[in-house]
């Protein structure tokens, strides 16, 4: 049972990473499709880094910056250009495809150097590891899990405890009355798309560097649509969130599990749980109506302060 | 004049994707006689695996005929959607080439459509891996891949300590129940009590998750990991646990040198090099190409220094015997996983027999 949650764990990172980042994206009004495409850009060029430096910090970087930079595509075109964010998004993980591909075209079958696959081996923290069940599940993990849980801890002080997060609150929820207190409604826009971006170029990151550290094309495999559904899932929420994602992680390779035990459950039903576990939650969110469980009110909407 | 600049650099994304993967035309400038093989890929030539094999064979069937023969390639076709594939053969049409070659099951339709249009019965269309084909300008190839599966189950059935191998597989269907079959009963011909474990991942292409299934079947014990997907996931997730693994498509002894032990692998150029020569000395005629071992289609590839000498031996008597036509695969009584006698004593499967398997057989667990 610890062994499959800790394999559950490594199999939700990915998405952790992405479904934060696709949260703070959101909570700022703006819906990015392109978690996909950044996911896949950030497993790219993180490969490309590692590759060349052997430096897991470089590569981390070049990741983050990678996916950083799909997003700032997006927010040149939805916010400054305002531009339909359905489709730039989706635009935006198609570019992502092909970008990863053309980059990585002599690459294929490339791999890892050892020093580096070495800074991402599983680290077991002092004391902590120790706790019984919560110790080998939790903290007998590599490095960048314990990034994931640190992000989520920084990203909820961040939204819930800080005047600038309430800002970047205000501005999703209603970017009018944001922009009349005197908040660069664009300014906040530009600078937590960029970030959510940042944060899905890691999460591809994990799937190019950590969990198969060779390079192949697409390694995403569909990911990132799973953490923009995870984000209604965790009904905007960070820390749930991070249990969200766990469990998705935990669902998609709980077939596989149940397979190599011989177990006679059908793949296919196990693969619907958590689909139907998001529809159910928007269900239960949107009659029980409550303001927390909500979408940001200015979701998607472009703002214009000529048309206020 | 934002709006139409947004357009503009929409467009700007989607045209430099297209740039990025698009078609590509030959590299070396044609000869007027030339002929032109358009190929049609429904992965991307540099794939690590399915794809990729393929191209090699492409490429070295290329190589062989020197400027005689020239290539155009269309990557990454959605196999599900003939109009995709007639499109592009089209466009290769068009281009001028010749011969259609398409690589993969799902291209089947789109092809006996072309092929059976009299407006292209000068153009001749080989088809990977499916079972339509005409008396004029329409063919098919695949490879006895049964023969290397077996092969390889010999080297698991010798490498195991636990008797539990592992197997990754795609889909539960013919193919690769063939496969599962060749592999276990090559792996109960030296080790009668082995148990083949297979998980299903319902995907041809998922590097994370093949890696998840493989880490699932080691911890049900599995000490041998073995494949019938696409990359090269299953051998990570060995390599980390310090067992070993087999591949499928690709001889990755380099990619995984800790681990790797060998793979069955294809040489589509054994197909590629005589169809073109015949198609150019106008010999040629429609077939069902199936080509095994002894044609050096199929292979094994070369055993890694992990595998022991004895094993090697072994391995190398029995390829010698399948070479030689002495040792057919599927021979009676093979039971099936429920206990049903599925290939009566004294029968030998023979292409079309092996080609309506639907079982599993005795020794192998698997959840359908």
């Amino acid at each position: 049972m610890e062994v499959f949650l800790a394999a559950a764990i490594v199999a939700g990172t990915p998405l952790l990473f992405a479904t934060v980042g696709e949260l703070i994206t959101e909570k700022s009004g703006s819906i990015n499709l392109g978690v996909e495409g950044m996911m896949l850009m950030g497993a790219c060029i993180g490969f490309v880094v590692g590759l060349a430096t052997g430096n897991p910090v470089l590569a981390l970087g070049g990741a983050a910056l990678a996916g950083g930079g799909g997003a700032l595509i997006f927010a040149i075109l939805t916010v400054t250009l305002r531009a339909n964010q359905v489709v730039t998004g989706l635009t935006l993980t198609i570019f992502g495809t092909g970008f990863t591909r053309f980059v990585g075209q002599d690459m294929v079958g490339a791999v890892i150097p050892g020093e580096l696959r070495a800074s991402f081996a599983k680290v077991e923290l002092p004391g902590l590891s120790e706790i019984p069940f919560f110790g080998p599940v939790f903290f007998r993990q590599d490095v960048f899990v314990y990034l994931g849980y640190i992000v989520v801890i920084l990203v909820a002080i961040y939204m819930f405890r800080t005047r600038i997060g309430l800002n970047m609150r205000a501005v999703g929820e209603n970017s009018g009355a944001a922009d009349a207190s005197g908040i660069n409604v664009a300014l906040y826009k530009y600078a937590h798309i960029v970030l959510g971006g940042a944060l899905c170029g890691l999460g591809g990151a994990y799937l190019s560097l950590v969990t198969v550290p060779i390079w192949q094309v697409d390694v995403v495999g569909g990911r990132g649509w799973i953490a923009v559904a995870l984000v209604i899932f965790a009904s905007w929420n960070p820390i749930k969130a991070l249990f969200a994602a766990f469990l998705f992680g935990g669902l998609g390779i709980l077939g596989l599990r149940l397979q190599s035990m011989g177990v006679h459950v059908s793949q296919y039903l196990v693969d619907m749980i958590p689909y139907m576990a998001t529809i159910l939650i928007v269900i239960i969110s949107t009659m029980r109506n409550r303001k927390e469980g909500m979408p940001p009110s200015d979701l998607s909407n472009p703002y214009f302060r000529e048309d206020r | 004049m934002k709006k139409v600049l947004s357009v503009l650099l929409i467009l700007a994304l989607v045209f430099g994707l297209a740039a990025c993967g698009g078609g590509e035309t030959a590299e070396e400038p044609a000869g007027d006689e030339a002929l032109k093989v358009g190929f049609i890929y429904i992965g991307t030539k540099n794939d690590g695996g399915f794809t990729q094999a393929h191209h090699e064979g492409t490429m070295a069937m290329e190589e062989y005929f020197g400027g005689k023969v020239t290539t155009i390639i269309k990557e990454g076709v959605d196999d599900t959607d003939k109009q995709a594939a007639k499109e592009a053969a089209l466009g290769m049409i068009d281009q001028g080439a010749s011969v259609i070659v398409a690589c993969s099951f799902g291209f089947m339709d789109a092809l006996d459509e072309l092929a059976n249009d009299p407006a292209y019965a000068d153009i001749k269309f080989l088809h990977f891996s499916g079972y339509k084909m005409n008396d004029t300008n329409f063919g098919n190839y695949f490879g006895a891949t049964e023969e290397p599966r077996y092969l390889s189950g010999i080297v698991a059935g010798m490498q195991t300590e636990t008797n539990k191998l592992g197997y990754v597989a795609a889909f539960p269907y013919t193919e690769v129940q063939i496969g599962i079959n060749a592999f276990t009963l090559g792996a109960q011909s030296v080790n009668p009590d082995v148990e083949v474990k297979v998980v299903y991942i319902n995907s041809w292409y998922d590097p994370a998750q093949e890696k998840a299934a493989a880490e699932a079947l080691l911890a049900q014990g599995c000490d041998v990991i073995t494949q019938h997907c696409d990359t090269t996931g299953p051998q990570v997730a060995a390599a980390e646990k310090g067992v070993y693994a087999i591949g499928y498509n690709m001889d990755n002894s380099a990619v995984v040198p800790e681990s790797f032990l060998t793979a069955p692998i294809w040489h589509h150029e054994e197909f590629l090099i005589a169809t073109i020569q015949a198609i150019m000395d106008g010999t040629w005629t429609p077939e069902s190409y199936y080509g095994t071992m002894a044609d050096g289609y199929v292979d094994l590839a070369p055993m890694t220094d992990l595998v022991p000498a004895e094993t090697k031996a072994a391995v190398e008597a029995v390829k010698a015997q399948i070479i030689a036509g002495e040792k057919p695969i599927f021979v009676g009584p093979i039971y099936d996983n429920a206990g049903n006698l599925v290939v009566p004593e004294g029968t030998t499967l023979d292409r079309g027999g092996i080609w309506e398997t639907n079982y599993l057989v005795k020794g192998v667990t698997a959840v359908q």
